[in-house]
């Protein structure tokens, strides 16, 4: 079992309090009707799914209940860093340049 | 028994879960509980009303004699209080009064706050063996540098979900959901 850290409890716990939430900082449209379908399934339905590192969203369900984002390495699923929802999105690149794996 | 003024052992029928001389697992008398959630502001105004502060920090609760505000999550506490005499029955007098002394200080402040003095019991497990019986089904490390007198957490007891407080180095609460109970105490008293 894997044991993530969440940010809002400041503590690791165990991967069964947890609920994946798919990646993260895909931004809602702010004008849906304006989009025609094509679009739409690109907004719902298209990921980047990278062999490397991806910042996804996490939630604490059986803890605090809170979302938070993490990067996970998804070929290692090592978690790399957790931040609150809201933070900025750590730089992938220079995280992946630095070893991260 | 729990080092809080709060839990009294239940004088009903079956309150005695468990009794071994290292271990026992108790039902508590029933408590006025509050779900509370809203911001900092709305917190400061709750707690002031309530009689225990909320607490701001994770895992952390606030016992005040017959008060308790237990954080569950950033902006989420339980509330719990005792009226001074153990009976069978809610003290639904006390959760009343508590809702609309907090519901007034909060004001128009966004907040939510919900009795759900029915939807949990609690059971008190305690004894040098407390710990491990509690590591059958739950998932944390519970030593005392890990998981120290004080704090509370929201977790999982095998497939329901609890809410964990350790009120002494060898005494543990366990507030759990109505429909759980069964199952959470048969697996402690197989544990
Ligand atoms: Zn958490």
């Amino acid at each position: 079992m894997l044991l993530i850290s969440c940010p809002w409890c400041g503590v690791e716990r165990p991967e069964i309090e947890f609920r994946y939430g798919g990646e993260a900082h895909i931004d809602r449209p702010a004008q849906p009707a304006d989009l025609d379908d094509h679009q739409w399934a690109e907004f719902l339905y298209m990921r980047s799914n990278p062999k490397g590192l991806l910042a996804e969203r996490w939630r604490h369900v059986h803890g605090c209940g809170r979302f938070f984002n993490a990067v996970r390495h998804t070929v290692s699923d090592r978690f790399v860093c957790v931040y609150k929802t809201g933070e900025k999105c750590p730089d992938l690149e220079a995280l992946a340049r630095e070893g991260a794996q | 028994m729990p080092d809080t003024a709060l839990y009294a052992p239940a004088t009903t029928e079956g309150a005695s879960v468990v009794s071994r001389p290292d271990v026992t697992v108790t039902r508590a008398a029933p408590l006025a509980r509050l779900a509370f959630r809203g911001d900092a502001t709305a917190a400061g105004k709750a707690g002031a009303a309530f009689g225990a502060s909320l607490p701001m920090a994770p895992l952390a609760a606030n016992p005040v004699g017959q008060r308790a505000a237990l954080w569950l999550g950033p902006d989420e506490w339980l509330l719990l209080a005792a009226s001074g005499t153990v009976g069978e029955e809610v003290p639904w007098a006390l959760a009343m009064t508590l809702c609309d002394e907090i519901a007034t200080a909060v004001g128009t402040h966004p907040h939510a706050l919900v009795d759900v003095s029915e939807r949990n019991v609690a059971l008190i497990v305690s004894g040098p063996r407390a710990a491990a019986l509690l590591n059958t089904q739950v998932f944390l490390d519970l030593d005392e540098g890990a998981f120290p007198v004080g704090q509370v957490t929201r977790t999982l007891f095998t497939k329901a979900e609890i809410v964990l407080w350790r009120t002494g180095p060898e005494t543990f609460v366990v507030e759990c959901w109505r429909s759980f109970a069964p199952y959470v105490e048969g697996l402690l008293a197989n544990g």
